[in-house]
């Protein structure tokens, strides 16, 4: 990544600029996008090297040497900005997330970003910014990236991939095949939040009450989870899919059975209306600041405490047990008093017709 | 939620289970038939057979609306979308029914039709206007409740002149689905679906009132409750059911009386006569050819009859030989008693239309209650 002389170059216009193919094709215009507003807002020192890649430390975890988590995720969000965030911040979050479920300190994070040409600078520019300011927030820095433009047509404005390599002690495993029987589970706040807003903000839907996405990094809270060495089995954050995805994956990964308890699932009377509204079930609806904890029944109690403390864990609750079961279904006492399976969702939630 | 929690209340539920309970007579058996998938989904959503004694049976009904839906309806859509080029719109779990050659609407979306999901048809007539060069077909399909809608939708695109605006009708009426069903030799001659009364339609009935149900309560001595889409609605349907039959009444109680009236919604009923006629005939998945059971576009506005602009000739297409869909939608069986259920038949994969919604009695099982058969 090279610079070009400030005082012979017109800056972006991001006013009326829009993205051009310019912009990929590696010539000046590229050099332009990339130091006027990626390194303008992301900079940092292994951004700043300006090479082929980063060159970072190797990772320890407390002085001492631990494994590297990666993780990586693909942001196609429509529309791109929604109330309570954006693509920008939503994928620093869901990088970052996905990193700190496992139980390791995300360290870095790398960018890469697929423009459609004619998109906008200007809200390039947003999307940058907050994504700055998500990764600052969770203390992640983005230490390399990649710009390309594909035509008009080609693309839905902008995509972007983000990669996050985080460090884990060793002798911590918080893997999905630990859940056995006796354990409870556990959820950092209510449910269906960023799905909804989405979608209500999708053509032709709009509600008169906002619905904000609940889209944060976790890390933060995970961190204070671990450091009370309670027996944790297993984290996630139920992105797509929502709860109930979440769930069954565990379920079949551990071998086990669960029961929830649907009066005890927290879900926003609002977000609850608008599912009721449009014919979706909100334990299927995507989160994308929530945490799905399974532990040791002994524990909970503490580990409730300490998330409840935390803002994003303030309306953390018990929802249910992990139970033996050699089908491995996930299943569900309702607020009504009979049972449920609460299976995977069969392909996309469409809205049931009358 | 203020008109909805108090519908899904499990204390009063408790106290409705007991009620029923010790309502039914002992050594009889007692056999409802909810016509409505909402009901199904109701059912199976909340775990309401649990709640009930062992001697009442619910039996799924047909009226779920893509399940109905033959596939040489599905055929035609698709050949719309594909073979014409019109943008095809319709409603969400329409896009997921089966139709010929491994194709459906979804499937179709990915070979390059243009088919979209919309909410209400003021979204399709919305798409008619923002695309005047291209034909925007409303692939129209369900009970009484949708058909309103369609017509409103019709009359605005004529006063409006919107030229590139037609409607795929498959509007399809309860009443005769409900006839078919008692006229069916397993009801009638056979007995070997047990009927002893229904739990009518919610929201069909806000629209067509309970007039309708008078006769079959009459001329098939069964009685009908017509009852709201809530679990608690449900429960007191069949508290009302199990009493009737118990003191030989057969007659139409209205449970959902907070929407629904013996006359109807009497504007919506006009509209609906002015821009709809009856068809002579149509065929349903599952109950086959049902004469006057359907309604098409009259001559008058026949410009927004996409059956009539695109010259479309219906052929009827036979469902796949093993799936038992049809005699699932009747009630002669359950879904575990097909054999591809679960096995070639999900609902990632559906077969048939009853795996389709969350409304078909197959894709409730499977989604809420196959754990039953298994422990």
């Amino acid at each position: 990544m090279g610079e070009v002389k400030r005082g012979y170059v017109r800056p972006l216009d991001l006013k009326h600029g829009c993205v051009d193919l310019t912009h990929g094709s590696g010539g000046r215009s590229m050099v332009q996008l990339i130091s006027e507003l990626f390194a303008k807002h992301l900079g940092n020192e292994y951004l700043g090297q300006g090479n082929d890649g980063a060159v970072l430390p190797a990772p320890t975890f407390n002085g001492r040497p631990g494994r590297l988590v990666m993780a990586t995720d693909s942001h196609v969000v429509s529309p791109l900005f929604f109330p309570g965030g954006d693509i920008g911040c939503l994928s620093v979050h869901g990088t970052v997330n996905d990193v700190a479920v496992m139980g390791a300190t995300p360290l870095y994070l790398a960018a890469g970003f697929i423009l459609e040409e004619g998109f906008p600078l200007g809200d390039l520019a947003r999307i940058v910014e907050s994504m700055a300011a998500a990764a600052k927030e969770a203390g992640v820095p983005v230490v390399t990236g990649d710009t390309k433009v594909v035509e008009r047509g080609k693309g839905d404005g902008v995509f972007i991939t983000t990669t996050g390599v985080g460090v884990l002690p060793d002798g911590l495993d918080l893997g999905g095949a630990r859940a056995r029987p006796g354990d409870v589970i556990l959820v950092s706040g209510s449910l269906g939040d960023h799905g909804v807003a989405i979608m209500s903000k999708r053509e032709n839907l709009t509600f008169e009450a906002t619905i904000e996405s609940d889209t944060a990094a976790l890390n933060g809270l995970i961190s204070a989870m671990l450091a009370t060495g309670a027996g944790l089995r297993c984290l996630r954050d139920p992105t797509r899919g929502g709860l109930a995805a979440t769930l069954n994956e565990i379920a079949g990964q551990s071998g086990v059975g669960m029961m929830l308890y649907e009066k005890a699932i927290p879900v926003k009377p609002v977000v609850a209306a608008a599912c009721e509204f449009l014919g979706l079930d909100p334990l299927y609806v995507a989160n994308e600041g929530k945490l799905v904890v399974i532990c040791n029944a002994l524990d909970a109690e503490l580990l409730l405490n300490v998330m409840r403390a935390h803002p994003l864990g303030r309306n953390a609750c018990f929802i249910g047990d992990v139970i033996a079961d050699d089908h491995h279904f996930v299943q569900m006492t309702t607020a009504f008093g009979g049972k449920r399976i609460v299976d995977w969702l069969a392909g996309d939630q469409l809205p049931r017709i009358c | 939620m203020k008109y909805i929690d108090e519908f899904r209340d499990g204390e009063l539920a408790k106290n409705l289970a007991q009620s029923i309970a010790a309502t039914v007579q002992p050594g009889r058996n007692y056999s409802f038939m909810e016509f409505c998938g909402g009901h199904t989904h109701a059912i199976s959503r909340y775990g309401l057979s649990d709640l009930l004694p062992p001697s009442v049976r619910m039996v799924h009904g047909p009226g779920c609306p893509v399940c109905v839906l033959p596939i040489g309806r599905v055929d035609l859509a698709i050949r719309l979308a594909l073979e014409q080029g019109v943008i095809l719109c319709t409603y969400g779990d329409t896009l997921r029914v089966p139709a010929s050659g491994g194709l459906s609407l979804m499937k179709a979306k990915a070979r390059g039709g243009d088919i979209r999901m919309v909410y209400s048809t003021t979204d399709a007539l919305q798409i008619a206007r923002d695309n005047p060069g291209r034909e925007v077909v409303f692939f129209a399909i369900g009970f009484e409740t949708t058909t309103p809608p369609t017509a409103v939708a019709i009359q605005l695109a004529a006063a409006e002149n919107l030229a590139n605006f037609s409607v795929l009708c498959c509007h399809v009426l309860t009443p005769a689905a409900i006839s078919n069903i008692l006229e069916s030799p397993e009801v009638r001659q056979w007995g070997t679906v047990p009927l002893d009364g229904f739990i009518g339609p919610a929201h069909v009935s806000t629209v067509i009132g309970s007039r309708p149900y008078e006769f079959f309560a009459e001329e098939y001595r069964k009685p009908v409750v017509i009852a709201g889409f809530e679990p608690l609605d449900v429960m007191q349907a069949i508290l009302m059911l199990v009493r009737q039959v118990n003191e030989g009444r057969a007659e139409v109680e209205n449970e959902f009386a907070r929407a629904v009236t013996r006359d109807g919604n009497l504007k919506a009923q006009d509209r609906v006569a002015e821009v709809f006629e009856l068809r002579r005939e149509f065929e349903w998945r599952g109950l086959s050819v049902v004469p006057y059971s359907a309604l098409r576009i009259r001559a008058k506005y026949a410009s927004f009859d996409a059956e009539r602009r695109f010259k479309l000739d219906y052929r009827s297409v036979p469902d796949n030989k093993a799936c038992e869909c049809g005699a699932i939608l009747r009630g002669v069986k359950r879904p575990q008693d097909c054999k591809i259920f679960g096995t070639v038949c999900t609902p990632e994969n559906p077969i048939g239309s009853c795996m389709v919604s969350s409304e078909g009695a197959c894709a409730a099982h499977y989604s809420y209650g196959r754990y039953k058969d298994m422990h």
